[in-house]
């Protein structure tokens, strides 16, 4: 952000030899080259999310298609959808599913990312290695742990049976105690490599003076991760977990293929509900509606986000 | 990846040798195998992936896991071939078209924001951040509901133009940042040969930017190819699928088939086995880019 806020002197402007009319009609033409993409702000963001918005004060349903009328109706979606029995427990599974798949990645992502700080051979193609979890399309990740957690065949079962680590083969997705527990540990696993590379990262701009003053201080390894390098790395730790936060709440097609939110709405989640909502129960309103709640909670995660990039982004300077 | 390491010229500590612990050298070997154990567990998903896409539908009940596939066959493959060959195919469409969308939009828009300094260029990459962010579940709803009064859906269009809302942020991000480092003499020269800007950016700075506009190319095309969430609400005939969809109905009909459905996964992945091994390090760039570029 920061380095987007100090563009330098406008040197382009001043091609132009007499200014006035000249210069106004560059800018003109240099807009040229932007008009496309506001317009496609407009289409393809502004549009669906005010659509949205006015879709959930809407009784839209699939009668709408046809009639080409929705009328308005107020509230009625919001209400109906808190008076749904299974929408506290929804929102529950929301915060357990984000609270849950954040804490893992990112303790993972950050013992991850230290580790990978010391020099040894093949450290870079490693690392890069890492990386593939991120780019499979998650369908694919899906159906192989949905494969791995099967509960006769999959090999997680096998393999901890065989260990006489459990008595009985846990039934992962199709019990409603455990099938929460299975799409975190599978999100967790697509969401290790992003936090890994940003905190490495992270890590790696950090001074090194100060670590090596710590260790002739006598200063622990544990010591110097604690008071010196987590607090050094506050700023990339606040974006990653509010990027995270932002990334997490939308999270849909892993939910999808693993459980589709079953058995009996047990890993549910707000998106997943909203999808439910929308193109299985076919109320676009109240789907619309549910669609809504998610807009207001990433608006909030953004502010906090905006605001640590640039918080960020001012200590760096 | 390299280019991350580039560009932060940090020294990078280096183990003192202290009396009474391991040499240096050994430190490095177990370093190294801890990595290789890490990066085994990590991957082991995908190897039981390609594992049982080779194995007979006897191994796939055994009680046991199969971990090689010693009698492994082709017939998951041959399924793919004659079940997902369509899905396939509409997902290169859409994917390429995606591509091909997206730099429309984001090339001119970066070239105008990085060298033309176009007025308002502060507010639109605030824009373009922040609708990143907007659900996709929103997008979708919306879209359902515009397509359906426009007839197109189940028309590959569709699917492009809302593939492209994952991907014109992205690339113009990562665009712009690219075009900001380009000396503006490059241009300049062009202008005072008499070269208009429109020519001026199609044969001064597109060549140069080449690496920013495949990269930027690369990952709309992958964004594409792994969407899920607007392919299953914008198409609902099950011939004009996107392979991520096919997948998703596959499993449902065929729960016990896993060697064809682990097949049509292991295809599905090539995509982004290419990309790591031609752009590999520019995706550690792309990782980043959302949380340092903004």
């Amino acid at each position: 952000m920061a380095s987007v806020l100090s563009v330098k002197a406008p040197a382009a402007a001043a091609a132009g030899a007499t200014p006035g009319r000249r210069r106004r009609r560059t800018a003109w033409r240099a807009a040229g080259f932007v008009v496309p993409v506001w317009a496609y702000v407009l289409c393809f963001y502004v549009y669906p999310l005010v659509s949205n918005v006015k879709m959930g004060f809407q009784n839209y349903t699939v009668s709408s298609f046809y009639t080409g009328s929705a009328p308005f109706v107020g509230f009625a979606n919001y209400t109906a959808v808190f008076r749904d029995p299974q929408f506290v427990s929804i929102v529950v599974n929301t915060v357990l599913f984000t609270i849950g798949s954040l804490a893992f990645q990112f303790a993972i992502g950050l013992a991850l990312a230290v580790f990978f700080r010391r020099i040894f051979p093949l450290n870079g193609v490693l690392r890069s290695l890492l990386l593939v979890p991120w780019l499979l399309p998650l369908v694919v990740s899906g159906t192989v742990w949905r494969w791995m957690m099967d509960y006769d065949s999959g090999v997680i079962n096998q393999t901890l049976l065989h260990l006489h680590l459990i008595s009985q083969p846990v039934p992962w997705l199709v019990s409603t105690k455990m099938s929460l527990i299975a799409v975190i540990v599978v999100n967790v696993w697509v969401g290790i490599p992003f936090n890994m590379v940003i905190l490495y990262s992270g890590l790696q701009a950090l001074p090194e003076q100060v670590f090596e003053a710590a260790a002739l201080d006598g200063a622990s390894a544990w010591q110097r991760f604690t008071r010196i390098t987590l607090p050094m790395l506050r700023p990339v730790i606040l974006v990653v977990l509010t990027l995270g936060l932002i990334y997490t709440v939308k999270v849909f097609d892993v939910i999808m293929l693993v459980t589709q939110g079953g058995p009996a709405n047990s890993s549910q989640t707000l998106t997943t509900y909203a999808y439910d909502l929308s193109f299985t129960q076919l109320s676009f309103g109240q789907g619309a509606a549910v669609g809504n709640i998610l807009i207001l909670v990433a608006i909030v995660f953004a502010g906090i986000y905006l605001r640590a990039v640039r918080d960020r982004d001012g200590e760096k300077r | 990846m390299s280019t991350v390491i580039r560009q932060t010229p940090v020294t990078r500590r280096r183990p003192a040798g202290r009396p009474g612990r391991p040499s240096k050298r050994a430190r490095k070997v177990l370093g190294t195998c801890t990595g290789i154990v890490i990066v085994a567990v990590m991957l082991f998903p995908l190897y039981w992936m390609l594992d049982a896409s080779f194995l007979r539908p006897q191994d796939l009940v055994s009680t046991t896991p199969v971990w090689f596939p010693l009698h492994g066959t082709l017939a998951g493959y041959r399924d793919v071939f004659g079940s997902q060959g369509g899905h396939l195919l509409i997902s290169l469409i859409v994917a390429l078209g995606t591509v091909a969308v997206t730099l429309l939009i984001a090339a001119p828009a970066a070239y105008g924001m990085a060298k033309l300094r176009v007025p308002g260029r502060r507010l639109l990459l605030f824009v373009l951040l922040v609708a990143q962010m907007i659900p996709g579940i929103v997008m979708a709803n919306s879209f359902y509901i515009a397509a359906n009064s426009l007839g197109l859906v189940n028309s590959p269009i569709a699917l492009i133009l809302a593939d492209s809302t994952l991907a014109v942020p992205f690339a113009t991000l990562i665009l712009h940042s690219f075009l900001r480092g380009v000396p503006d003499e490059l241009g300049e020269a062009a202008a005072i040969d008499g070269a208009s800007w429109l020519r001026t950016f199609v044969s001064v700075i597109l060549p140069v930017a080449r690496n920013a506009v495949i990269t930027a190319g690369l990952f709309s095309f992958l964004f594409a190819w792994a969407d899920f969430l607007f392919a299953v609400t914008l198409t609902t005939q099950d011939n004009r699928a996107p392979v991520t969809v096919g997948i998703y109905r596959f499993i449902g009909a065929n729960v016990t088939q896993w060697s064809s459905v682990m097949a049509t996964g292991v295809i599905a992945s090539i995509p982004a086995a290419l990309l790591l091994i031609i752009a590999q390090r520019y995706v550690a760039v792309g990782i980043g880019s959302a949380a340092t570029k903004g």
